[in-house]
């Protein structure tokens, strides 16, 4: 069982600088709604203010990791709330774990910010776009370098917006308004669940330290030990909700698909590299409290494990370019979530952040074929895109390698730990499914690449008379993405390899030591062989049935017809929503509409204004304007008032 | 000479009401003015009696005061009868409904 | 019964006559001259009541005044008879019902309610002559006299406003 680690005497740098790492997307953000008829300006401002952010960043991270070990850069900004036995600040911490996410969100950040602007550079809001950039890049950095839960929160329901926003950034489709406001509400369901998190998790803290409510990470640390082990999994398990939500696994991925709907860039961005690590980061954060429960850790596992086999599943036979990759990455985010699960927090780290590289190069490269291939996204329309587009294909291809696991490369050594760590702490059943998956990852990666890539090309004359390489404000993204992706796995080899796993060892005094990795039965080596060759074997039936023999995958469709069907509709799940939460909930509100409100309601508040003016119009034939008329009313007032003194 | 109050009193009841039958029923504004002067000189005719019965002069002055008020009302009156007769030719209470709700 | 009792019945149902003559009869000159005839019954019945002044008034003012202002009018806007209309005889008898109504209370007050009345007394020295009603006049009531005289510039002021020539408007 791993550790959790009280890292109640680490070193407490103070630093002025923090609070400019969010600031510079901030005042990018601004200035892009100020000249937001100005793009050219917002074109140069809005990339610098990253790469802005990012050196400070790296500044930072460089002091924290020249310090002892368990030191951290902190800036309190003020106080925000003070409410009794509440406090909450505006507070920054660069941590280890805050260090490395902080690097990956500014680095790839950059680069797709500069990505954009060819990408995006034509388009005719395109200052709003890198408005919301910038603003969905300072929320990410609110969330990950948060010094309490709540700043991490607020980051947290920024980025939900700027996913928003950025999803249905052609918002005159009704397609892309619709994924958006999807996304949206399937992430509200799972930050229901957070939120329920945090307040347990805040009340439950009280007693031990002294009637204080508090959501520092510092305050968390220190007295998560005091929880009962029920309150514990109550806790990670709402969480998990919250996470499952922002990170797309089973049963809230569905928004992530459809989120395709928004520009490329967005999906390489928030989709693949940044937000979606969001709930991993979390979970990581907060890995004292999970420790405490091996239930909620069995759970996360479990999870992890049949998210990335049931996505990796429907990613075999989807066409959309860009939908491979989203259900590839709810797999592989599947991936990080099994490594939470069974204790190997620096592991999961490990796999966002080579993930991020791999992932964004692929989106980014998927970017440059639609824009090559004039719009077109569907990859049986694609083909031969090799010699047209050499730089994409070269990129894509490292990018493949990686993600499929080829010795070597970055997502090799990362997805390597998962496996090895999932075997190791004795998960036997879930490192079979985890490797059967990585075989159908490599699989359905290279259909991708061989789809789109080889043979001759199926498109549209016009079309493929227009196709052409991307310009190098797009490929030099590209470029640096590729080496990335070649040389970023090299911090985390096995312990007892060459250099070790300097990454690992930084994070572990935020993130606890895995179990001690012992050799069972079959040792770490002899797990990355399994692993590798078949990835190969995943690999080359890929080959044959898209290269040699092209009208064999025709075959197996039809003569599997119903799994196929199945796979390709995604198993139905967004039609099972529908029927089951989204029709009764549209009936419900349909109801209240026309039969409470309009009826109803409107129906008494005319009535009454009918009623009043029926009582007028009954009242007026008194005015007849005929003196006479009135003066006999005069009359008979004065009978009666005769008739009461005549009485008394 | 000494003739009973109650009487008098009486006559001023009666004379009264034919004023008030005037006012009601005749369409003619005119002669509705002239049911109203009727009416003031039935109130007249109680003030003079009941001073008498007290022996004060002061009812008498009232009757005075009404008098004046009732010919400066008649003057007036007319004049806008005659103005309204001028638009609308016609002295028929009936027609004379424009303030009709 | 004394004379003056006897008196005033006769003048009573005169009188009454003559107010039924006002309001019933169609012609509107008629029913002026027989305001006229009221007026002057009921100046007699002033005299009866040692109202001297009064009934001197009467006759000056409201009988030669007022009366002959109404007839004026009556001429000068050639007012043909009334003429009856169905429906008519409805609205006369309730009329006549709320008339009868009004008197009822009225006199049933009277009988019942009011002060016992009674034959007045003999009647002050100077009572009702125009020295005693000038002397209260313009001594108690001098503010309500100085303000009728107001009133009474007014309603000449209205009355020849409201009466005079409409001007056209000139065309310039």
């Amino acid at each position: 069982m791993p550790e959790a680690h009280a890292a109640a005497e680490a070193v407490i740098i103070h630093s002025q600088v923090l609070w400019l790492i969010p600031f510079f997307p901030l005042l990018g953000f601004l200035i892009a709604v100020a000249a937001v008829n100005a793009p050219n300006i917002v074109k140069i401002t809005s990339p610098l203010a990253v790469l802005a952010s990012f050196l400070v960043a790296l500044a930072s991270v460089v002091t924290v990791a020249g310090a002892p070990e368990g030191a951290r850069l902190a800036q309190t900004l003020y106080t925000w709330m003070a409410a009794g036995p509440f406090h909450a600040d505006i507070a920054f911490r660069i941590d280890a774990l805050s260090a490395v996410m902080v690097l990956i969100v500014t680095g790839v950040g950059f680069l797709i910010h500069v990505y954009s602007v060819g990408y995006m550079g034509h388009d005719e809001s395109c200052s709003r776009f890198f408005a919301y950039l910038n603003l969905f890049m300072f929320a990410m950095l609110l969330l990950v370098l948060g010094d309490n839960l709540l700043v991490l929160f607020v980051g947290w329901e920024g980025v939900g917006l700027c996913s928003y926003l950025l999803i249905g950034f052609w918002y005159a489709e009704d397609a892309n308004a619709a994924a958006g406001k999807k996304a949206f509400i399937v992430n509200r369901v799972g930050d229901m669940g957070f939120v329920l998190g945090l307040f347990l998790l805040t009340w439950s803290l009280a007693p031990a330290a002294g009637g204080t409510l508090s959501l520092d990470f510092a305050h968390i640390q220190a007295h998560a030990a005091s929880l009962a082990p029920a309150t514990a999994t109550a806790i990670a398990l709402l969480l998990l909700v919250g996470a499952a939500g922002k990170s797309a696994q089973l049963p809230l991925y569905v928004w992530l698909p459809d989120a395709m709907a928004g520009p490329t860039p967005v999906s390489a961005l928030i989709h693949a590299a940044t937000m979606v690590t969001a709930g991993i980061y979390m979970i990581a954060r907060l890995n004292v409290v999970f420790a405490l429960s091996p239930t909620a850790m069995q759970v996360v596992a479990v999870l992890g494990a049949l998210t990335a086999l049931f996505a990796a599943t429907i990613a075999l036979v989807q066409t959309d370019i860009k939908k491979v990759l989203a259900y590839s990455t709810v797999s592989q985010l599947g991936f990080m979530v099994l490594a939470l699960g069974v204790g190997a927090f620096a592991t999961a780290i490990f796999h966002v952040m080579t993930h991020a590289f791999f992932k964004a190069l692929l989106f980014l490269g998927a970017g440059s074929v639609i824009h090559g291939m004039s719009g077109e996204q569907d990859v049986q329309k694609m083909g031969g895109l090799r010699t047209k587009m050499p730089i994409t294909f070269w990129t894509f291809l490292i990018g493949t390698l990686a993600i499929a696991g080829a010795p070597g490369l970055a997502g090799f050594f990362s997805k390597d730990e998962i496996l090895w760590h999932t075997w190791s702490s004795g998960h036997t059943v879930l490192w079979l499914i985890a490797t059967i998956t990585a075989t159908l990852t490599a699989f359905y990666m290279f259909r991708l690449l061989f789809l789109t890539f080889f043979g001759e090309i199926r498109a549209d004359h016009d079309v493929a008379h227009h196709v052409h390489e991307s310009p190098p404000v797009m490929t030099i993204p590209l470029g640096v993405l590729a080496l990335l992706s070649m040389v970023g796995g090299w911090v985390g080899l096995p312990h007892h390899w060459l250099w070790g796993n300097p990454l690992g060892e930084f994070l572990a005094p935020v993130t606890g030591h895995p179990h001690a990795a012992e050799h069972g039965v079959l040792g770490e080596g002899a797990l990355m062989l399994i692993a590798t060759v078949l990835a190969i074997a995943g690999a080359t039936v890929a080959y044959v049935f898209y290269i040699r023999m092209p009208g064999l995958p025709m075959v197996l469709s039809w003569r599997l017809r119903r799994v196929y069907e199945l796979l390709l509709d995604k198993y139905r799940i967004d039609e099972l929503y529908n029927a089951i939460i989204v029709a009764p909930y549209v009936r419900l509100s349909t109801f209240l509409w026309k039969i409470v409100d309009q009826e109803l309601i409107d129906g008494f508040v005319n009535g009454l204004a009918g009623a009043v003016g029926a009582n007028g119009r009954l009242w007026r034939q008194a005015q007849t304007g005929n003196v006479q008329h009135y003066a006999l009313a005069f009359l008979g007032g004065v009978v009666l008032v005769l008739a009461y003194y005549v009485m008394r | 000479m000494i003739v009973p109050t109650e009487w008098v009193l009486m006559l001023s009841a009666v004379l009264f009401a034919i004023g008030v039958v005037g006012v009601l029923v005749r369409r003619n504004v005119i002669v509705i003015f002239m049911a109203i002067e009727l009416m003031l000189n039935a109130v007249n005719l109680s003030f003079v009696a009941l001073a008498r019965s007290r022996g004060a002069v002061d009812g008498q002055v009232v009757v005075f005061f009404v008098m004046t008020v009732a010919a400066a009302e008649a003057a007036v009156g007319l004049a806008i009868i005659i103005a309204s007769f001028r638009n609308r030719t016609t002295v028929n209470a009936d027609e004379l409904a424009l303030l009709r709700g | 019964m004394g004379m003056g009792a006897a008196l005033f019945l006769v003048l009573a149902v005169l009188t009454v006559v003559s107010a039924l003559g006002v309001v019933l009869h169609p012609n509107p000159v008629k029913s002026a001259l027989a305001l006229i005839v009221t007026l002057f019954l009921l100046a007699v019945v002033f005299v009866l009541l040692e109202a001297h002044m009064i009934a001197a008034l009467q006759i000056i003012v409201y009988a030669g005044a007022i009366m002959v202002l109404f007839l004026f009018v009556i001429m000068l806007l050639n007012l043909q008879s009334e003429d009856p209309e169905r429906g008519r005889r409805r609205f006369v008898l309730r009329g006549l019902a709320w008339a009868g109504g009004v008197l009822l209370a009225v006199e049933l007050a009277l009988l019942t309610r009011g002060a016992p009345v009674g034959r007045p007394g003999a009647a002050p020295e100077g009572y009702g002559t125009a020295q005693s009603v000038a002397q209260s006049l313009f001594t108690d009531f001098l503010l309500p006299f100085e303000l009728t005289s107001i009133l009474l510039l007014v309603a000449v002021v209205g009355a020849v406003v409201l009466a005079q020539k409409q001007r056209r408007p000139t065309i310039s």
